[in-house]
Parts: C-alpha cells; sequence; structure tokens
C-alpha cells in the first residue's frame, strides 16, 4: 500500500521534504521506517535506529506500532523544540 | 465570533491586543494569565545570532486546538488562546504567547503553565540557532519532558525512547 512520508527539521535537510513510499499491507510505521532505513545511504543515516525520532499519523503524533492504512501520510522528525 | 484560538504565523503579536480580545464581552472573566516566550541572546553558553522556526503545518494547530481542548477539561477557563511564531526570529524577539481567561486566579495561572508545558513536548516546532559557530538543531530538554510529567502525562519526548512512544493516555 502507499503511504506520504513527510519529513521535518534535520530529517529534512537530509532528505527533502517527503516522498511516497510503498509497503506491505498491515505495516505500521516501525516497518515504514525499516523499509525506509533499508534504501541506505543518507535513508540509513537520517532514520537509523541510533536517532531518536517522534512520527505521527495522518498529523497525530503516535508510537511506530501504530498500524497504518493505504493513502496515510506519515511524519518523521526529531524530538519537539518549540515554544 | 470569537477569534480562532491557535495563530501560527510568521508576523509580532501585541500582548495587550491579545487579552483585550480575549476577554473582550465576558463580564465573568475575573483572572487573565498570560505567557510569553522570547528568543534569548544566549543559549548553553554560546551566543546566539538568529532563531529559525519551522512547523508541520497543519498538524501543529490540530495539536493545539487538542491541548486547548485538554486544558478546558481540566481547568475552569473560560477562553485561551495560543500564538506561536514560525520563521527567522532575532534575539530578544517574541516566540510564543499562551493567555487564559478564567474567574478565579487559581485556574488561569494552571492552564496557563499546563498548556505552555504540553507545546514544549507535544506541539510539532523545531528550533534552529545560529551562532558565531555556525547553525544546529536546538536539542530537546529532559526538564521538558519532567514539566508535563507533573501533569500526569509522558511527554517521551527528549526522553523518548526508539519507538517514538507518545505521551500515556490519561
Amino acid at each position: 500500500m502507499k503511504v506520504a512520508v513527510r519529513y521535518f527539521a534535520a530529517v529534512r535537510e537530509a532528505l527533502g521534504r517527503g516522498e511516497d513510499a510503498d509497503v506491505g499491507a498491515g505495516a505500521d510505521i516501525a516497518a515504514l521506517r525499516d523499509a525506509l532505513v533499508a534504501r541506505g545511504g543518507r535513508h540509513a543515516e537520517a532514520l537509523g535506529r541510533e536517532r531518536v525520532l517522534r512520527s505521527a499519523r495522518n498529523r497525530v503524533l503516535c508510537a511506530e506500532s501504530t498500524p497504518l492504512a493505504e493513502g496515510d501520510e506519515v511524519g518523521f522528525f526529531p524530538p519537539l523544540t518549540g515554544g | 465570533m470569537a477569534a480562532a484560538r491557535v495563530s501560527i504565523r510568521p508576523d509580532d503579536f501585541d500582548l495587550g491586543a491579545e487579552v483585550a480580545a480575549l476577554r473582550a464581552g465576558d463580564g465573568g472573566v475575573g483572572a487573565v494569565a498570560a505567557f510569553v516566550g522570547t528568543v534569548r541572546d544566549r543559549n548553553d553558553g554560546a551566543p546566539v545570532q538568529s532563531l529559525e522556526l519551522e512547523h508541520y503545518p497543519g498538524m501543529t494547530e490540530a495539536a493545539i486546538e487538542s491541548m486547548i481542548d485538554e486544558a478546558m477539561r481540566r481547568f475552569r477557563i473560560r477562553a485561551a488562546r495560543v500564538v506561536h511564531r514560525i520563521g527567522a526570529l532575532a534575539p530578544s524577539a517574541q516566540i510564543v504567547l499562551v493567555a487564559v481567561t478564567s474567574a478565579h486566579r487559581g485556574d488561569a495561572f494552571q492552564a496557563c503553565e499546563f498548556l505552555m508545558d504540553y507545546l514544549k513536548t507535544q506541539a510539532p516546532f523545531w528550533k534552529k540557532e545560529t551562532g558565531p559557530a555556525g547553525a544546529r538543531w536546538v536539542d530537546a530538554r529532559v526538564a521538558d519532558d519532567a514539566a508535563l510529567a507533573r501533569w500526569g502525562i509522558a511527554a517521551g519526548n527528549a526522553a523518548a525512547d526508539r519507538t517514538g512512544e507518545p505521551p500515556a493516555k490519561r
């Protein structure tokens, strides 16, 4: 199934604003992240498990164990520093 | 119609005008608490020449709206307004406003602090500082997670584990 991936802050600087990705039915956010890391290169560098990242599904913060559905928007970004 | 509760924008804000608008026409207001966050000229011991604020358009507004809903449930407040600036900001510039009205001061003080603590770790903003040594993304602070924990909410931000666990639902 296709999902739209969006990146922010340091992840955006490394990978651009976002891209489309294809993951298997039933995939969760962790599986999507792993699939992106498996592309290697800058993806592995920016999204690797040694980095602490937060994620959102359809613009709501959520854990990586959250299941995805066709057409979802998934955001990956560093910890938040507003205010 | 009341003004929108959340404004995310490059433009500056006027504290007096915001407070006047927030309590206009509500004779039941007996207390107003407002917090203004500003850009320090030093951070972690290094001079700061400018600050760049990035956000997640659409998500930021919705996240803060839900925080205000939560503040309305927790405290006896009458109205709340959050303004957060984005883009390039100079030292001393205003970054964020949280203003709350209530009948009595206790709820206004508490709701204002609650909203600010919530926003620090759960609203999608990122700060990048530029100083003499170049630009760097600001690190999230564990102290901000601790501030939210006082309200019974696990922030999971600076101290996030690698699966990005969100705040525990109450």
